[in-house]
């Protein structure tokens, strides 16, 4: 067996070709994987002020409606028209939600929710102008790719121009939900009334073109195959080469069955994806991504422990301490956590824990000697 | 090169890892380990240290898969915790019950008998029976559990006591230690589990355990048992007051009794579960890094003992099935009604299905071999 061509590349911080990706992917050992992404790793993050930094940001998922038109098969969190537990927040009902998170203090709401089909472009701008107006401080991150192209498909209009009006609201950065697996043939079977692979990566491009930012995920462990994954990966990179630099993280999760319509069909022949093969797959994004400055290990899906383990493996950034999440949670997903169990973990693995924003400004004044 | 360097050549891309792991600043420890040399107590210290986890993680996977290649061993077992009433305070227990305490319970012969008979037709092949150090059992009570044990299953493999509790026999038993193990195999007992070791030092003993069997005594049981015939495990409580190098001192400790009795089967790092015990405002539940560290550093400093179990229920699933890669070729069992860390609060579930830990152990890219008490292969599964 012989990696060692793509060992010295990655080493040389020379780029992998998708195919020297899946290889090294389907045959290393789980720690050569996490020893070549620490490589990486420190060396992102080998200078300044980054150096040995472990990230996470306070912020609250707020989900305005929870009615979708797409029936996607492995959600748990979307009600259809008509259902008597859809809902659709009011402003009143938002701000008192951005309230408590700026009490406990939070810097920035993720908005994003089901594909309701009424709900279009101008109700959203005036949600967010209403927020701009009255918590002009806050960071809006929201309207994921799948949400901005249905509102264009709703109001007839194209894709630049609903982001331009959302942006023109307040909309400061795109979240990278909905990205799942960007093949077809996988969108086809879990998804196939979602925008598809090109879809999702056009409303990126687009809000690139608009000078926001965002952030990319991947939804594994369904029914996409392991080259599929290794592909997407793919598409992510040369997306942010073609925008220099759109993307700030990549959020890598495993998909989670419980309550969503496919479990039962697919829990015939499947098994939810266990921690190894998550650090597996965090690993070979760290490598693979070479031009993403962060990488995020989740302690909401895999929990604690293989989240700090994901920080030997190339994840820089633990994500979000969330005040409030329906989606995962939805689907069984009931890790929770606190400012000082997340800090202590991360100590725990020698790095120092700093607050960030979205883009990944570090927010307080610690250092390696200070943290400790 | 060495034999085993050889072997894991088919398994590891050797020259490609090398680079990493002398980056990582173990170059020389990696040097001994290509070449068999023995670590020694400095180089046990900087794997407990160095920042490079994944790298410490690599070369224990190179010792495990020199030893055992892709195979993990578990077996399908079931938990006896015939009584939680004990003698002793250890600050680290959730499990102990005094007698007065409405949580008090202690099983009878019979008890036993009927809970291994509930498993007769089940592919169950292990009992592991341990328990507090109740007072008022005479002698003839232990003889009789593992009689039952055997009455109600009677092709079950009885490992039972701990070093602690055959020290108490060795005290109340009122003849010599060879007649008492002689009594205790002739009812039934095939091994003795590893726990109680807790941590072999000194300072650790005086500071949690003091009035239960010190580090010297628990050695010294040991050493009779397995003088006397009996295969066992050994324990490690770790996560709680310990430092790095008592880590270590313990390691050594059991590596030296090794080179003597040869006895030991495996070695099982325990997680420390602080919920509901004396230490509770004290202790934190172990991270994951602690958790692989362990499990990669004993691989590498015991040289001398065939196996690392990474124990499902103390350690969380999660984190032992990543020490699969780091070192540890065994994952325990099936494990049925678990009380001792369940009582300390893990969030482990009570038991897993044969097919969960064959699923964990194969989505970690291991083979999983059914095993029994003392490594015979049942199966491949």
């Amino acid at each position: 067996m012989s990696l060692q061509a793509s060992i010295k590349k990655v080493r040389n911080s020379e780029r992998l070709s998708t195919e020297e990706t899946y290889e090294l992917y389907m045959q290393a050992e789980l720690t050569l994987l996490g020893m070549l992404a620490d490589s990486v790793r420190r060396r992102k993050h080998a200078r300044g002020a980054r150096e040995g930094i472990v990230t996470y940001i306070i912020d609250r998922n707020i989900n305005p409606t929870n009615v979708c038109v797409v029936d996607c098969g492995f959600c748990a969190f979307y009600r259809r028209p008509g259902d008597s537990e859809g809902y659709v927040h009011d402003h009143v009902a938002i701000f008192a939600k951005i309230d408590e998170l700026l009490a406990q203090g939070g810097i920035q709401i993720l908005i994003q929710g089901g594909h309701h089909p009424y709900l279009k472009t101008q109700w959203f701008a005036e949600l967010f102008q209403a927020i701009s107006e009255r918590y002009p401080e806050l960071w809006i991150h929201g309207m994921s790719p799948p949400e901005i192209h249905h509102l264009a498909q709703l109001d007839k209009i194209s894709v630049h121009e609903v982001i331009g009006r959302l942006k023109d609201a307040g909309l400061d950065s795109i979240p990278g939900g909905g990205a799942e697996i960007l093949v077809d043939r996988v969108r086809d079977i879990i998804s196939p009334k979602k925008v598809n692979s090109e879809g999702w990566l056009d409303v990126m491009r687009q809000a690139a073109v608009h000078g926001l930012r965002g952030s990319a995920t991947m939804m594994f462990g369904h029914v996409e195959t392991q080259l599929e994954r290794i592909e997407h990966l793919e598409k992510l990179r040369a997306l942010q080469d073609e925008t220099d630099g759109f993307f700030t993280s990549f959020i890598p999760w495993t998909f989670q069955a419980q309550n969503t319509p496919m479990e039962e069909d697919w829990q015939k022949s499947h098994r939810q994806a266990t921690w190894s093969e998550y650090l597996r797959m965090l690993a070979i994004s760290r490598i693979h991504l070479d031009n993403f400055e962060n990488v995020q290990s989740s302690w909401v899906t895999q929990g604690l422990k293989t989240c700090q383990m994901g920080l030997a493996m190339g994840a820089n950034d633990v994500g979000s301490m969330m005040l409030e999440e329906n989606v995962v949670s939805s689907a069984g997903c009931t890790n929770m956590t606190t400012v000082t169990e997340i800090e202590r973990h991360i100590k725990d693995a020698g790095f120092v824990p700093r607050r960030r924003n979205m883009q990944f400004d570090l927010l307080d004044e610690r250092t390696l000697e200070t943290a400790r | 090169m060495s034999t085993e360097s050889t072997a894991i050549d088919s398994l590891v891309d050797v020259d490609g890892e090398n680079t990493l792991i002398d980056a990582a600043g173990l170059g020389e420890i990696r040097r001994k380990v290509a070449d068999g040399t023995r670590l020694s107590e400095a180089d046990g210290t900087l794997l407990y240290e160095t920042p490079a986890l994944a790298a410490v993680g690599a070369l224990a996977n190179r010792v495990r898969l020199a030893k055992h290649a892709k195979q993990t061993y578990f077996n399908v077992n079931l938990h006896v915790n015939y009584t939680n009433i004990c003698q002793y305070s250890c600050k680290f227990c959730a499990f102990a019950a005094k007698p007065f305490e409405e949580r008090a319970y202690c099983m009878s012969p019979q008890d036993v008998e009927a809970r291994l008979a509930e498993f007769r037709d089940s592919d169950v092949t292990e009992v592991h029976m341990v328990a507090g150090i109740h007072k008022d059992l005479p002698y003839e009570y232990y003889l009789d559990i593992l009689r039952a044990a055997k009455r109600g299953k009677p092709d079950v493999h009885v490992k039972a006591f701990t070093m602690v509790e055959i020290h108490h026999l060795f005290k109340i038993a009122g003849k010599s230690e060879d007649r008492v193990l002689a009594d205790l195999i002739e009812a039934g007992l095939g091994s003795c589990p590893g726990g109680g070791a807790e941590i072999l030092t000194t300072r650790v003993w005086k500071a949690l355990y003091r009035e239960k069997t010190s580090p010297d005594e628990w050695l010294d049981t040991a050493r009779k048992v397995q003088q006397y015939g009996l295969k066992m495990n050994a324990t490690m409580l770790y996560g709680h007051i310990e430092k790095v190098p008592e880590r270590v001192e313990h390691l050594l400790r059991l590596r030296a009794l090794q080179d003597e009795t040869g006895g030991f089967m495996t070695f099982i790092p325990l997680a420390f579960w602080p919920y509901n015990s004396a230490l509770e405002n004290y202790g934190n539940v172990t991270t994951g890094w602690n958790d692989l560290r362990q499990i990669a550093v004993s691989r590498l400093m015991l040289d001398n003992f065939p196996h690392i179990k990474a124990y499902w229920i103390m350690l969380t699933p999660a984190s032992a099935q990543v020490a699969l890669s780091f070192g540890a070729d065994d994952i325990d069992g099936t494990v049925i009604e678990e009380k001792i860390t369940h009582d300390a609060g893990t969030t482990a579930p009570q038991s897993l299905s044969r097919e969960d830990l064959i699923h964990l152990i194969e989505s970690a890219g291991y083979e999983a071999i059914l095993r029994d008490t003392t490594y015979e292969v049942l199966q491949a599964v």
